[in-house]
């Protein structure tokens, strides 16, 4: 193995020194993409002009000692496709959606911000333990959802309702889970808002914040070999979500650098909405944002202004193709936005933020009001629309709220399912138990809330459990 | 409300609201109860355990200005459970620091700090988000005296909330007494009331050595009462000397934390309705720990139970009953049993989550069947 490294490490160092304009030509990227292997050399060129050492290629020796830091000057520029009054500002590119799209797009940003306000509103009245809203930044996650492919993983924190939205997640579905009803497809085993779904690929959300990252760069690991096996099938991506907080832990870094090293197909996707609770921007992190730090790993990086429906769409389009070319790359979107609500329903902002604050965001920039005044200068929107979709969208979600809050609990053997693919005899023990117990006091137990009442816990009895769903997968 | 407190803090507000919220994390908590028989000395007074770890650390800040404190949203959002309120405003943001939203990142700095010849604090918002950090605890705090041949101390204290709170799920509500108490070179302590919060938690920051601090969010907010003695700003509690929380000759309860006041309530109930006499201690410190006090008890009542929240597995509850079985078997009438946290990921559904942990009712049966009343 040594040997062998040391022979590769000649070999570059030969290839080197025998075709200067190759090397030349490298200048600009430094990495060659193909072989995404670095030159490297055992020993410095005499009389050159730039450091030739396998741990930076390509630095030109200078005499002036200078330090150098990122100055307000010169921070990543923001891209932008609208301006904040709807207006487009990227003339060179047209939107690739025909109406019916961009509406569609409208209306799921708009049924995430109404369902957030009935569901925090839940919370408040009892209904549900917890809740976490997205005001504000409905914009990055459908938007970017809108450019990834539906089979496409996603990793997502807590706050992109609108991925799962815009991905065909049904109110009714998002709700149940929060009730952790029957139809929760956690089956009442996590905090609301932990949502995940096989069918729409999406993970289930971990409290646990920033375990997402590197488990996104091992999963588009995956995917890349898969896309290589497999070249002729759909290539796919994953797409990972994060706050500018979780972006301070360890396994941020951890997930960058090796999805770069790795050359994994994933979509860092960092929505930096100004707060992580009550930490302000400036006490988690100094430097220009997030964006910088994916230039500092070697990733290819943008800024976008998340309240731009459309910038984040074209911003996840090319990064998705460029995550796909040479065999895989990650790519990473800064999105910037401002949290305009609580960071959840246990918190109360005004604690450490203006009320100013915050009415002035939400007056002065929105995704959705953005989008609506694109749509309207285009006669393809106007006041009497907007008022039936609001009120059409709040009676779809009451009806979801009104159905999940009557919807049974998860079947009872629930309880003890998904811990061993086979029932030990102490968990039919147990059931026995549980059953004797049931119909000894009928009066007691009322069983009627949940799914199937006794009879799930029969079907175990009578051998009928087949494993948690996951063994059947494979 | 309180389902939320992890993927968030603010549990004050909720607090303020108690009739909106879902669930209450203080109804099922049993201290009230003991307060109800005990008498107290004059000069004594009500204080929660909350301002009790809060004094201890405004008394040793006060003392040592070399004492501060650095977690997540420990200083201006006076911690996610308002344990640090009012320190950022006395001892000022050098002394009392915010942290960006990186466990092993700042318990990293203050384990540095303390090489350095700090006293640093550190907070977690939850034991269960130390586990990011844990490599710092256990390989560079617990290990580093001991390996630099005895002449590099790390005086630091790990505190925060440990075990299930309420509604929070499975990744949030973990008992890690049994991870900590395993590893030579920490001490861990549990502190139950009042005055075992401000006594330990002086003690740990006093400490030369690297001290684990395992609150529990469930108890911040009760009432204990505090000895004039306790009141005092040079009080601490000397570690590896457990409480007996109430005497007893017909069974030995030997427990920590927040299944101390479970211990007491159900003694009271056992003494109700069977008339028995259970003794109950209150471990305070895990490691070290005081076995002699077991031994003497079990030497007493010849019945022991071990009772704790943590999983059963390789727990809590397994190292006392061996420890007892190794030093006082021959004064068992019967074998020692365990009440634990159930073997699952925790729960979230409510009804299940109670269930995943000891009760009352259940320290209650299991001390009955062991007296065989
Ligand atoms: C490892 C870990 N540490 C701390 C927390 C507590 N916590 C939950 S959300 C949060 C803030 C995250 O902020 P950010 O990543 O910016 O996302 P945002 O809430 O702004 O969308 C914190 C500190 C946690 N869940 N996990
Ligand atoms: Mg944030």
């Amino acid at each position: 193995m040594a040997t062998r490294r040391i022979v590769t490490g000649l070999r570059g160092a030969l290839a080197a020194w025998a075709t200067p304009l190759r090397q030349h030509g490298l200048r600009g990227g430094m990495v060659c993409s193909q072989c995404q292997k670095r030159w490297s050399s055992v020993s410095q060129r005499p009389g050159s002009d730039r450091v030739n050492f396998p741990g930076a290629v390509n630095s030109l020796f200078t005499t002036g000692l200078e330090f150098k830091r990122a100055t307000e000057d010169d921070a990543m520029p923001t891209y932008r496709y609208l301006d904040q009054e709807g207006t487009v500002v990227d003339k060179a590119h047209s939107v690739d959606l025909s109406n019916e799209q961009i509406l569609k797009i409208y209306r799921d940003m708009v049924t995430v911000s109404i369902m957030d306000l009935i569901m925090f509103d839940a919370q408040r009245q009892g209904k549900i333990s917890f809740y976490m809203v997205s005001a504000g930044e409905e914009g990055i996650a459908v938007g970017s959802s809108s450019a990834l492919s539906h089979n496409d993983p996603v990793f997502a924190q807590y706050r992109e309702h609108g991925v799962y939205i815009h991905r065909g997640t049904s109110i009714s579905e998002f709700i149940n889970q929060c009730f952790s009803t029957t139809h929760d497809l956690g089956k009442g085993r996590n905090m609301p808002v932990h949502y995940g779904s096989a069918k729409q690929h999406v993970h289930t959300v971990s409290s646990t914040l920033a375990t997402q990252l590197p488990q996104a760069s091992g999963a588009a690991y995956a995917l890349k070999l898969a896309n290589l096996a497999n070249p002729t099938d759909e290539q796919r991506v994953v797409a990972c979500y994060f706050g500018e907080g979780a972006a301070s832990e360890g396994d941020f870094h951890a997930a960058l650098n090796i999805a770069a090293t790795r050359s994994c197909p994933v979509l860092f996707i960092c929505r930096n909405n100004g707060y992580a609770i009550s930490t302000p921007t400036l006490d988690q992190y100094r430097g220009d944002g997030i964006a910088s730090r994916g230039v500092g790993y070697g990733i290819d990086t943008v800024r976008v202004d998340g309240n731009d429906v459309f910038a984040m769409r074209r911003a996840t389009l090319e990064a998705r193709a460029l995550a796909l070319s040479g065999g895989g790359r990650p790519v990473l979107i800064e999105a910037m936005s401002y949290r305009v609500s609580h960071h959840s329903t246990s918190d109360d902002s005004f604690a450490y933020r203006a009320k100013v604050e915050v009415e002035d965001w939400k007056r002065r920039d929105n995704p959705i009001t953005r989008l609506r005044k694109y749509m309207e200068a285009r006669e393809m929107w106007d006041e009497e629309k907007e008022k039936t979709l609001r009120s059409d969208l709040r009676q779809e979600v009451l009806k979801a709220y009104r159905a999940a809050e009557k919807e049974k609990k998860p079947a009872l053997s629930g309880v003890i399912t998904d811990v061993y693919k086979e029932m030990t005899e102490e968990q039919m023990e147990q059931l026995r138990r549980v059953k004797r117990l049931v119909e000894t006091y009928p009066e007691e137990y009322d069983l009627s809330e949940f799914d199937g009442g006794m009879d799930s816990v029969d079907e175990v009895l009578n051998g009928k459990y087949q494993g948690p769903s996951s063994a059947k997968v494979s | 409300m309180v389902g939320s407190r992890l993927a968030r803090p603010a549990a004050q507000l909720l607090r303020s609201s108690p009739s909106a919220l879902p669930r209450s994390s203080f109804q099922r908590v049993s201290a009230p109860a003991v307060s109800r028989w005990r008498t107290y000395a004059s000069g004594s007074k009500e204080m929660t355990v909350r301002d009790a770890l809060n004094e201890a650390m405004a008394e040793e800040m006060e003392k040592n200005s070399k004492v501060f404190v650095l977690g997540e949203e420990v200083a201006q959002y006076n911690g996610a459970y308002k344990v640090t309120k009012g320190l950022l405003d006395r001892f000022g943001e050098k002394r009392v620091i915010d942290s960006p939203i990186t466990e092993s990142g700042f318990a990293g700095l203050t384990v540095g700090a303390a090489l350095a010849g700090l006293h640093p604090i550190c907070e977690f918002m939850t034991f269960n988000f130390a586990m990011q950090a844990i490599d710092q605890i256990i390989n560079s705090a617990a290990k580093t005296h001991y390996m630099s041949g005895g002449i590099q101390p790390c005086n630091i204290t790990f505190r925060g909330p440990n075990g299930f709170a309420s509604g929070v799920a499975a990744q949030h509500s973990q008992d890690y007494t049994a991870w900590y108490g395993s590893i030579p070179g920490l001490k861990v302590v549990a502190p139950y009331s009042s005055e075992d919060a401000k006594g330990l938690l002086k003690a740990a920051i006093r400490d030369p050595n690297p001290v684990v601090v395992l609150e529990n969010e469930l108890l911040y907010g009760l009432q204990f009462e505090m000895s004039e003695e306790a009141q005092s700003d040079e009080f601490v509690i000397p570690f590896g000397k457990a409480k007996i929380e109430r005497p007893g000759k017909d069974i030995t309860m030997v427990t920590l934390s927040r299944c101390v006041g479970q211990c007491l309530v159900a003694a009271e109930q056992l003494k109700s309705k069977y008339g028995v006499e259970a003794e109950v201690i209150n471990l305070r410190s895990i490691k070290p720990m005081d076995v002699e006090a077991i031994v003497k008890s079990v030497k007493k009542t010849g019945l022991m139970m071990a009772v704790e929240s943590g999983f059963p597995s390789f727990g809590v509850g397994a190292e006392l009953i061996a420890l007892t079985c190794e030093y006082a078997f021959d004064y068992l009438d019967a074998p020692p049993i365990r009440v634990t946290g159930a073997e699952v990921p925790t729960p979230y559904a409510q009804k299940l989550e109670e269930m995943a942990f000891p009760s009352e009712q259940l320290i209650v049966d299991y001390a009955a069947k062991l007296l065989k009343v």
